[in-house]
Formats: structure tokens, sequence, C-alpha cells
């Protein structure tokens, strides 16, 4: 029935019994420690632990007999023993499965004694960093977190100290947990060990809204799970997505929530005399922005930044279309040589994020996938594990938290490769399931167009099979690839070229593509976003966005795949969904787009790119040879200038963002990272 | 004590009242998270001397790269040394990849280089293993024999196991404490003696008994302990072994059993075979 090798809990699943557990978890390793999960085998002298007895033929085995139940129930009187009765003032309280578990499994009354004379066991506290609490007498030493640590997040900081009763879970010596992955402990937990930091104290789960959404803080759109309370977001949490994330979350997706609660733009300003941003009311700001607007005529540019949504950038793109602009533009650059843009598959990750755990070979070049994308990272990491990848770098050394064979930072080691002078071109020729993975940041540099089709070389010659992607690009922010879908430029060249550029519309743009003295003196800026960063620093006038908590809105990911976020909070103050002020500008300026709901927006979209409203689908992309064939006639040279990256460590990974800057637990982060490399251990 | 004072304490008080806090008991005389001290810290230096490095060497040779620690255990201490002679036996014993095997070897040998072992010895062997730092705590943490805080140039471990206990392991203890005016898990101030409470070290038959450094002092009597502590005061070396006269674990007095002459072949066989 099931294969071999198949253990009992998890034979057990399949046909729809669950076994109680504690350590067992099915994206670690088995530890078989906390033998909560023992069952009754017919024949079988003792109880066995069903997480790490592969299932034999013709065994009968009883989850629910007298001997499976008592032997539950005097593991559950074991872990209480010394656990400590603080439920009322833990923060896994209502959803610790420690607590489910006694409840379903445990013995209805207490026989411990022992209060009255030595008193329960008790462990000090650890202090591992600024995200994770840790009450260490609450811990039941499962082991899941030293388990995540080493083979997931490849940080062996963690471990078991001492034995016996002394045992303690720690990191012997005082050290941070520096993780880009370690909140994912915090779920991992089965009791109030290790909590979140941030979130202590201050909600419970019962009283907790929890509404499904997608993380834009990187490109690879995570599932998660905002819970708000009181229309205020009071943590976030991933969700189980096997095609994306699996269960795991970056710390910046899960803990800069709280950057959402500062620095945001809550009422619409504009710039007077006086040369000072001044509130003002939405009419005043509408009717300023589209006379503006309107003498400009088609001398009109728009930025749109990171965390645009696709539904703010087909109406932005349908205004400035209305008024006889063609300048729309993303803030990352791509090389346009070649077919460009024109072919999906040259700026998408073709192949998917779960394939990348198949692969047998990955070759990342000038890209740092742990900072850029950690659950990427992690899936690399996964099949360099458990698939014994080999993975290569082409770019500046970075610590990946596996051995990689780093080939070079030169660009020209790509046709060195491509012409088998290189080593490394036997063992890419050999692969069966190569990656190759170009950062786009890499593709930024003036030389990106050779740089993607030396890349797309390569990726022909391999001997992968059809329907096995070879070329990946890994974008760095959540619109870039809904925005060149819409048919955005990426890159602000287009504006720069504009000789006579009245007004620029930054939607969200805040990574300084354009310093204030390069822009035209008579050039009115117009910044529409959620927060107050660059962007809104140089703007005449500022139109308040919502943040991707806050409204319903479509996000393409890096593998191409559309996703929505629903609303979990509401915008604060006055502002509004981007989409919609767009859409009451247009009627300001007199150039009516033609869509009032939520859903003739999305009506558009289809019309634009189908895909774009497939939820949850990932549209694939094709025309290799075509874009092989077109950047054959580029005629853009190789600089010698050695690839640089601006992620390169853990502190460069926090604060990447306009959210992400304004959140103080990113700031802690940095901080904490910058000690503990002052630290000797 | 202080359960007790609270039991006391509740006849006074009101019922239901905790009057007292009491705190868990401590279970070992060792701490399993690390202080920085004086003595132990990251920049105690710690090198292996020449000597030992070769022998490191030695032990790297026979584990190949990789991490089968279930080969880590019935190589401690002088097993070690027993093993070291056989290089080539071993090396056929252990496949290839499995050269984390060789922590203990390696931390036993920083320990008797350096007399304890400080968190910089950890860390040698961690870099000697390529291995990440806190494995090497785990191991040295769990076993009891790795002391981690400075100890004596005598070691004083006395066995309090059921056996012992039963034969007068806590007179010896007493004695040992009176003698040299130290606490379990204490050191003398001039450094000679550290005493821990240790559990059963196999030598049940010649309770109870006592182990100063690799030396077993058995059939103990409180004579014999402040003797043996006197020699060891002036300089002398205690002979190790059983104090009561035995040799080693025959009975003591006479035998009780297999007095008569051995049989000889063919006995109790039947007669027709």
């Amino acid at each position: 029935m099931v294969e071999p090798g198949t253990t009992v809990l998890q034979a057990a699943a399949l046909v729809g019994v669950e076994i109680p557990r504690f350590c067992y978890h099915e994206r670690l390793a088995v530890a078989g420690n906390c033998r909560m999960c023992l069952v009754e085998v017919e024949k079988s002298p003792k109880p066995v632990a069903a997480c790490a007895m592969p299932v034999m033929k013709g065994w009968r085995v009883k989850t629910n007999s007298p001997l499976t139940r008592k032997a539950r129930e005097g593991v559950m009187e074991f872990l209480l023993v010394n656990h400590p009765l603080d439920c009322p003032i833990c923060d896994q309280g209502g959803e610790c499965d420690l607590q489910d578990q006694s409840m379903a499994f445990g013995s209805d009354r207490s026989r411990f004694t022992d209060i009255d004379f030595e008193g329960k066991r008790a462990v000090e506290d650890k202090d591992i960093g600024p995200l994770i609490k840790t009450i260490m007498t609450r811990c039941i030493h499962c082991t899941r977190c030293i388990r995540f640590a080493s083979e997931v997040a490849g940080i062996d900081d963690l471990g078991t100290t001492g034995r016996g009763t002394d045992m303690q879970i720690g990191t012997y010596v005082e050290k941070f947990f520096m993780s880009e992955l370690s909140g994912n402990v915090i779920d991992l937990c089965p009791v109030g060990a290790l909590t979140s930091k941030p979130y202590s104290f201050t909600a419970r789960p019962w009283e907790i809204r929890k509404i499904d959404s997608i993380d834009v803080l990187d490109a690879l759109g995570s599932n998660i799970v905002v819970s708000t309370r009181t229309n205020e977001v009071m943590r976030i949490l991933p969700r189980v997505n096997e095609e994306i994330n699996e269960e795991w979350i970056s710390d910046k997706s899960r803990f800069s929530y709280d950057g959402l609660k500062r620095q945001r733009l809550v009422t619409p300003m504009l710039r007077n005399s006086a040369c000072e941003l001044k509130p003002v009311d939405w009419e005043a700001a509408l009717l300023t922005v589209a006379k503006v607007i309107k003498n400009a005529g088609s001398s009109i540019g728009a930025i749109a930044g990171g965390f645009a949504d696709a539904e703010a950038l087909v109406a932005l793109k349908d205004l400035l279309n209305k008024l006889g602009s063609e300048a729309l533009c993303t803030e990352y650059t791509f090389p346009m040589d070649g077919s460009g843009t024109d072919l999906r598959s040259n700026y998408l990750l073709n192949n998917g994020i779960a394939k990348v755990e198949e692969a047998d070979l990955v070759l990342l070049i000038g890209t740092n996938p742990r900072f850029e994308a950690p659950i990427l990272n992690a899936r690399i990491r996964k099949g360099y594990i458990h698939n014994e990848s080999e993975i290569a770098l082409i770019g500046p050394k970075v610590d990946l938290r596996y051995e990689y064979d780093h080939i070079g930072t030169d660009p020209q080691i790509l046709q060195d490769i491509a012409s088998g002078k290189h080593p490394f071109a036997q063992q890419l020729q050999k692969a069966k399931k190569p990656i190759i993975i170009v950062g786009s940041e890499t593709l930024e540099r003036p030389d990106g167009g050779a740089i993607l089709a030396a890349a797309q070389t390569l990726a022909s010659k391999t001997a992968a099979a059809p329907g096995w992607k070879v070329i990946n690009v890994l974008q760095k922010v959540a619109s870039q690839v809904a925005a060149l879908d819409i048919g955005y430029a990426p890159g602000a060249s287009k504006i720069r070229e504009m000789k006579n550029l009245k007004v620029l519309f930054l939607l969200g743009a805040d990574e300084k593509v354009f310093e204030k003295t390069e822009i035209p003196k008579d050039c009115f800026i117009i910044y529409q976003g959620h927060h107050g960063d660059y962007g809104a620093c140089i703007a005449d006038a500022v139109l308040p966005g919502a943040a991707y908590t806050e409204k319903q809105a479509t996000y393409v990911n890096t593998e191409g795949r559309a996703q929505q976020t629903l609303v979990a909070v509401s915008p604060p103050g006055q502002a509004r969904e981007d989409w919609k002020i767009i859409r009451a500008l247009s009627e300001f300026i007199g150039a009516k787009l033609p869509y009032d709901t939520l859903d003739e927006v999305r009506d558009r979209l289809e019309d634009v790119a189908p895909h774009l409203t497939r939820y949850g689908y990932s549209e694939d992309a094709n025309y290799f040879k075509q874009a092989l064939e077109l950047s054959k006639k580029s005629g853009v040279k190789m600089d010698k200038t050695s690839l640089s990256l601006n992620q390169l460590e853990l502190e460069d990974f926090f604060m990447t963002d306009t959210i992400s800057r304004a959140s103080p637990t990113m700031a802690k982060c940095i901080q904490a990272v910058k000690k503990q490399k002052e630290s000797k251990y | 004590m202080l359960s007790n004072l609270k039991t006391v304490a509740r006849f006074f008080g009101r019922p239901n009242v905790r009057l007292l806090q009491t705190t868990a008991t401590q279970q070992s005389d060792a701490l399993f998270v690390h202080r920085d001290t004086k003595e132990d810290n990251p920049d105690t230096p710690f090198e292996f001397n020449s000597e030992n490095l070769q022998r490191v060497n030695a032990i790297l040779a026979i584990y190949p790269e990789g991490h089968k620690r279930a080969a880590m255990i019935p190589l401690l201490d002088l097993a070690f040394f027993f093993l070291f002679k056989r290089v080539n036996a071993i090396l056929a014993i252990y496949p290839e990849g499995h050269k984390r095997a060789a922590m203990i070897p390696l931390l036993d040998l920083a320990q008797r280089q350096h007399g304890w072992l400080p968190l910089s010895a950890m860390h040698k062997v961690a870099e000697i293993l390529k291995l990440p730092r806190m494995r090497v705590y785990e191991v040295a943490t769990f076993y009891t024999m790795f002391l981690r805080q400075p100890t004596g140039k005598y070691h004083v471990g006395v066995c309090t196991t059921t056996p012992c206990w039963l034969r007068g392991s806590d007179q010896v203890l007493n004695t040992i404490r009176s003698e040299l005016k130290i606490d379990v898990g204490g050191m003398t101030e001039d450094r000679l003696f550290s005493l821990s409470e240790l559990e059963c070290l196999g030598a049940c038959v010649n309770a109870p008994m006592m182990s100063i450094n690799d030396d077993y002092y058995e059939d103990l009597t409180i004579e014999d302990t402040k003797e043996i502590l006197a020699d060891l005061k002036a300089g002398k070396k205690p002979r190790a072994g059983p104090r009561s006269g035995r040799f080693a674990a025959e009975p003591a007095g006479e035998l009780t059993s297999l007095k008569g002459v051995p049989p000889g072949p063919g006995f109790g066989v039947r007669a027709d075979l």
C-alpha cells in the first residue's frame, strides 16, 4: 500500500489517523525523542515510536488501544512534571501543542506532589537575539529548533548541553541566533519556550483575525497569514504553500510589520511656497495635481517602485497612455538588448522555486540568494543536503550556509565556460538537471545584456531534458514581474532621455533612481505611496497610498505566479488604495479611466495579460531559443569589472525597502548582528 | 532545607499561602552554560603542544571526513591510547567519511595536556575537525569526565552510587571534605586537590572506592582515605587498587564456592558417550 520506508506515523496520516507528536516534523529529520507518538503494534512487547518505525507488511497498529492511551498519558505526565504551569501568562497559550495534547491525551488529574519538596526543574533563559524570546523552563526538549537551525538554516549555533535532567537547549556561550530564517523556530516550537519578542504579551490567538495574504518584501511572494486585532497588524505568520515557501518565511517578512505603523503617509500633502509639505484634503491635492498634469500634457513620466501592485500599475499606465505619454518605468533596470523584456522567459525564474531542490547543479551568477530570497536559498540548501546537488557561484564570495564552488567574480568566466575553456564546462555538460540563476542586480550593470546572453548560451549547451528550464532570473522586488508583464520599461532611462519632463509621478519609488538635482527644476514631482521615505522627501505633492496589508492587490512573483493580498486592516488616516487614487485623479484630469470597481480593474488586467488574474498559477514562459538568437544580435561587450552586490553580509539584509527601513525591529536586528560580530563567540 | 522551612512556616501562617519561595534543587555541581571567568574564556591560551600535535594528526588520520558520531563513544579516555597503537586495525574498522568521530579522543588529549578543558581548547578541537563549535560544546558538556572548570593536580572523584554508599562512601566523602577543607565541586587553594562526586565507576565489588586522576583506590576506610591524601600531599604516589589486602576483585577472606579440585574432562557426562 505505501512505499517501503514509510513510517507508521506517515502511513497513519495517509489513512486519516493523526498520531500526536511533539518532536516529529515532516520537514525535519526524525529525532524520536519526545515519545508522544507511541502506538501499540500487535505482537510487539512494547509500544513503538510511530515517527521512527517503518511500517512492515501485515502489521496491526492500534492507535487508540488502552495500551496506546496509557503510553501517551505516561509521556504526557513526564513532560508536565517539569513544565511550568504558567499558561495564563504564556504567549503560546491557546495555540500550544502541549496544551492541546494534554487536554486530548493527558490524564485528568495530577499526581505531582514534588512541588512541596524539591520544586520543578528550572532553566535559565537565553538571550538569542532581538527576535526570539526564550523561556527555557517551558522547553520539552523536542530539539525541533536545533534540527531547523542545522538542517534548514545552516546555522549550527543551537544544541543541547548537559545530560539527563540537566540537559538544556541553548548556545552554551552567549551568542545570538543570527539567521535570516530564525523566526521559523517560533512556529516550530510546540510549547512557549521560543516565542516572538516583538509580539510578546500583545495579543491572544483567539482575539485575532487571520487574513491570508502574500508577502512583498522579496520577489518570492511567500504566502503569509496576517493576524490583526482592532485594525492593527499584530503579527505575520507563514502559510503553507509547497510551490513557494513550504512553511518558512524570512525574518524580514515576519518581523518588519512594525514598519507598517511608522513613517506612514496618512494625509495628502502639498509643498507650499516656503517649500514645506503641508497636509491638505484630498480634493485640494487632486485638484492641484490634476491641474499640473493637464498643463504638462504628454511631458509626464512615471516610475513604479518595488511595492506597486498590478492594479495600480495598470491604472497608472492607462492614465499616462491616455495623456499621450509612454514614459512608464520601473525602478530597477533590465537589459533591453536582444529581446529584452519582450519575452517573459528573459526575466522570470522559469523553472519555478520548488524545482530548485531537484537540480543536480546550481550555478549562481551575481546573486546572493541567502539575502535576496532567503526561502529560495533554503531550497538550494535542501537540494544540497538531501539531493547532493553541486552549487557554483560567479560573483562576490558570500556566506550562503552551504559549501559551493566559487568560480570567480569576473563575468568573463561565463564566456570561458561557454567556449569550454573553463573546467566547469564539463561539469555543466554532464549535469542532467542544471539550473542557472542570474541575479537581477547583476543584470542592472551596463553589460547586463551580455551577461544574460552568456548565461543563455550556457543554458542552451546543457543536456537538460525538455521541459527542464535551465535559465532563471531572480528578481529582487515584488512588483518587477507584474510591471514588466504590463509593459513598463525597466529602468528610468526613458525618463532620463525626456528633454521637457514637466511631471514625474513616483508610484512608491524610493530607491533614489534620481537625485533631486538630476530632475529639471520646473518638474513637478508627485509621490504616491505609503511611507515617508526618499520619494516623499523630494515630492511636491504626496498622495497617501495603502501598504500590502491594506489592499486587495495582485502581485506576480519572480517565477511568474500571480497571487493576491487581501485587506487585513484599513489604510491609516486618509490613505486610500492605490488604483482608486489614480482612478480619482483621472477624473479630475478629465481623462476618466473606464473602471470603477476592483473587478473592472481586474478585467482590464486580464485584457492586458490574462495570467495576471489567474491566482495561484504560475504562467510558464517559453521561447528560450528565440531569446538566445535575438541576444546574439546585441553588440554589448562584457566589462572586465568584477561583479558586486549590495547585500553581502547579514546586516545588509534587514533594511532594504521603505517598510523595513521604518521598522524598529529590523534596526534592532542590525544592531544585534553588529554586536555579535564584535563578540568572540 | 528551604522546603522544610516552608512546611514549618505553613503551620504558623494561613494554609494555601506560599510563604517561602523555593527553587529547584541543583542536580549537578557543573554548570551547563558557559560563563566567562578569568581562567576560562575564549582567550585562554591553548595550543596543542608539539608532542600532542603529532598525536592529533595521528588521530585525524584514523577518521576520514564526515560524521559518524556513534563511533565517538567507545573511544573515551584510555581506550584511545590503546587503540592508538593499532592505527591500521582501526582504519579498517571505520569506513570513509567519519572524521568527527575523533572528537572525544581530541578533547581528552586537550584535557590531559591542560589539566582541564577550557573553552579555547573546545574551539581548537572544533577548528581541527572543521565542525561548528556547538557540536563540540554538546559533547564536552555531555560527558562528566570532561572537566570544564579549573581542576586541581589531583582530581578526587568519590563514587556515591548505591553499592559504594551502602559500604560507607559518605564517610569517605566526609573525610575528604574535612581533610582538604573543600566541598564537592571545590578546589584547594594550593590547586593540589579538587573534589567531585561521581556515579558508578564499575568497581562495586571493591566498594567504597574513589578515583584520583586515572587511578582507582578501592576498599577504602577512613584511615585509608586519610593516608592516600597525606601521601599525595607529601608528593608520594600511593599504590592504586584495593586497600584491604585483596589483589583484585576476588572474594574478601576465603573462597566461598568452587573450593574443591576442579573436576576433569568427562565430569557429569553420560557414561555411554
